[in-house]
């Protein structure tokens, strides 16, 4: 019988991490904002049909960047958590914290106990009339909520930096987007229409808040 | 409550009721027969009666009274009846009024799910087969006198006109291409729309014709409500176009009902 060579749980934990961030790196990233009516999420992706950014529920917003399938399974987890729930309750007793939750348990869960980690970051996104909520989850299941703004990929810190320089309390959607598109593209590249996914989350859109902003539009945003 | 994630084989895709059973909460809609409900229980379960649909110009024009019966008892005076499925089309129920609702609901979350999960709307054609399968599902209770028959209406985006289904007990799908009305009171409000359509009617005209069916309806039936002044209670009048579905103000229903009513006694006293 061959015994397995021992391996320190913090040498298992830091391979493991270095993976899932080496796969997440290899992907764009995505800047989500509030701004005066509602929440704004940008994601560089110039697929039209490979959504980064979905809707989940009637004030939920989904987003993902790392491994298309990996992410992609978890919003659909999602709409299904949110859409039974409101059924078997009530539409307002849907709400993203107990998402993310589930999400940070189930991610926190695969690293610690699966062969491979998901090589993912997402955010629940939920838009509120008092105060809107921004749900960080990490590929190890970290999960942190934030008031303003959220970035998320590899090259999040250098994002994050120019993000937070531009921020403005409640500025409106076109200031907002263009900000968030110049910290994706950083000070070497531009970014047009056709290389962004752009959703919000905006009051006063009925029942169902979630809105996909077409190529023409985002180009007169960003003109 | 767990994350819902499944193997792929074992998948449901955009199927609600299916991830339902899935995730045993239960199909609501299930065909699961109550042994021996008496005629006579099936008659004390409220019941919905009216509900009218035609095709207009733009689009379509969805009514229904208010009334719901448990026998000759008055149950509710102010029930619905017809309801925005999505944002394109409309359904109104008439039959068990408790089963009824709860398909209704059961179909809404269905639709918006699929849109959600797929990323890409049912065509109207794949949203009536949708609640064609859900009034199948209820033939073991609609054998105990338990029936529920929509009738389901809305505007095809793809071929930018309005469309018109109904169903048996059985879940049989008819498409009627003009205008069609079911209930215990739809034979006659169908003959009133039948005197007063025409291809291409304007909305106006259209909504006139619904408050007159209906009129017609609640004078020759029972089981159906007219408009209820005293307590402000009127007919819902509903219309789908390419813009979505909406309904008509409650005022302005009322206003329409007050002018056809004074048209009436004005024609008597000739």
């Amino acid at each position: 019988m061959s015994m397995p060579f021992y391996v320190a749980p913090e040498q298992v934990m830091k391979d493991r991490a270095e993976y899932a961030q080496k796969g997440i790196a290899r992907g764009r990233s995505l800047v989500a904002t509030t701004y005066d009516v509602g929440i704004a999420m940008v994601a560089e992706n110039p697929s039209r049909s490979l959504h980064k950014i979905s809707e989940i529920y009637d004030r939920i917003a989904f987003g993902g960047v790392g491994k298309y399938n990996e992410y992609d399974q978890l919003r659909v987890a999602g709409i299904r958590h949110a859409d039974t729930k409101g059924y078997a309750f009530s539409r307002e007793d849907v709400d993203a914290r107990s998402l993310a939750n589930l999400y940070a348990q189930y991610l926190g869960n695969v690293f610690t106990h699966e062969m491979k980690p998901l090589e993912v970051e997402i955010l629940v996104a939920e838009l509120s009339d008092t105060e809107n909520q921004l749900y960080h989850i990490a590929y190890e299941g970290t999960i942190t909520d934030q008031d303003h703004f959220a970035v998320l990929g590899g090259d999040a810190e250098t994002i994050t930096e120019r993000v937070a320089g531009a921020w403005q309390e409640s500025w409106d959607l076109s200031t907002a987007i263009k900000a968030a598109t110049a910290a994706l593209a950083g000070p070497d590249r531009t970014l047009d229409a056709g290389d962004l996914e752009v959703a919000t989350l905006s009051r006063g859109n009925g029942r169902r808040t979630f809105r996909r902003i077409d190529v023409e539009e985002m180009a007169r945003l960003l003109a | 409550m767990a994350l819902p994630l499944f193997p792929p084989e074992r998948d449901p895709g955009p199927d609600f009721v299916g991830l339902l059973r899935l995730t045993a909460e239960g199909p609501a809609t299930g065909g699961d027969s109550v042994a021996g409900v008496a005629r006579e229980l099936a008659l004390q379960v409220p019941h919905g009666t009216t509900v009218v649909a035609m095709r207009i110009a733009d689009g379509v024009i969805m009514a229904g009274d208010r009334r719901a019966t448990a026998g000759n008892i008055i149950a509710h005076h102010a029930m619905e009846k017809v309801f925005p499925a999505d944002r394109h089309s409309a359904v109104a129920i008439a039959g068990s009024a408790g089963m009824a609702m709860e398909m209704v609901r059961l179909f809404q979350v269905q639709l918006e799910h699929y849109e959600k999960v797929e990323g890409s709307i049912l065509s109207l054609e794949g949203k009536a087969n949708q609640l064609a399968q859900m009034v199948r599902s209820q033939l073991p209770m609609a054998m105990q006198g338990l029936a529920v028959v929509p009738l389901f209406a809305g505007y095809d985006v793809a071929r930018g006109t309005g469309r018109i289904f109904n169903y048996d007990v059985t879940g049989g799908r008819y498409e009627d291409i003009d205008f069609q009305a079911t209930g215990s009171g739809g034979r006659d409000a169908r003959n009133t729309v039948k005197l007063g359509w025409r291809a291409d009617l304007p909305l106006e005209e259209g909504l006139e014709l619904a408050i007159r069916a209906l009129w017609d309806a609640a004078d020759e039936d029972s089981a159906t409500g007219g408009p209820d002044p005293i307590r402000g209670i009127y007919p819902i009048v509903a219309v789908v176009d390419a813009q979505g579905y909406r309904e008509v103000p409650e005022a302005d229903v009322a206003a329409r009902f007050g002018a056809l009513a004074t048209r009436l006694q004005a024609e008597r006293a000739r």
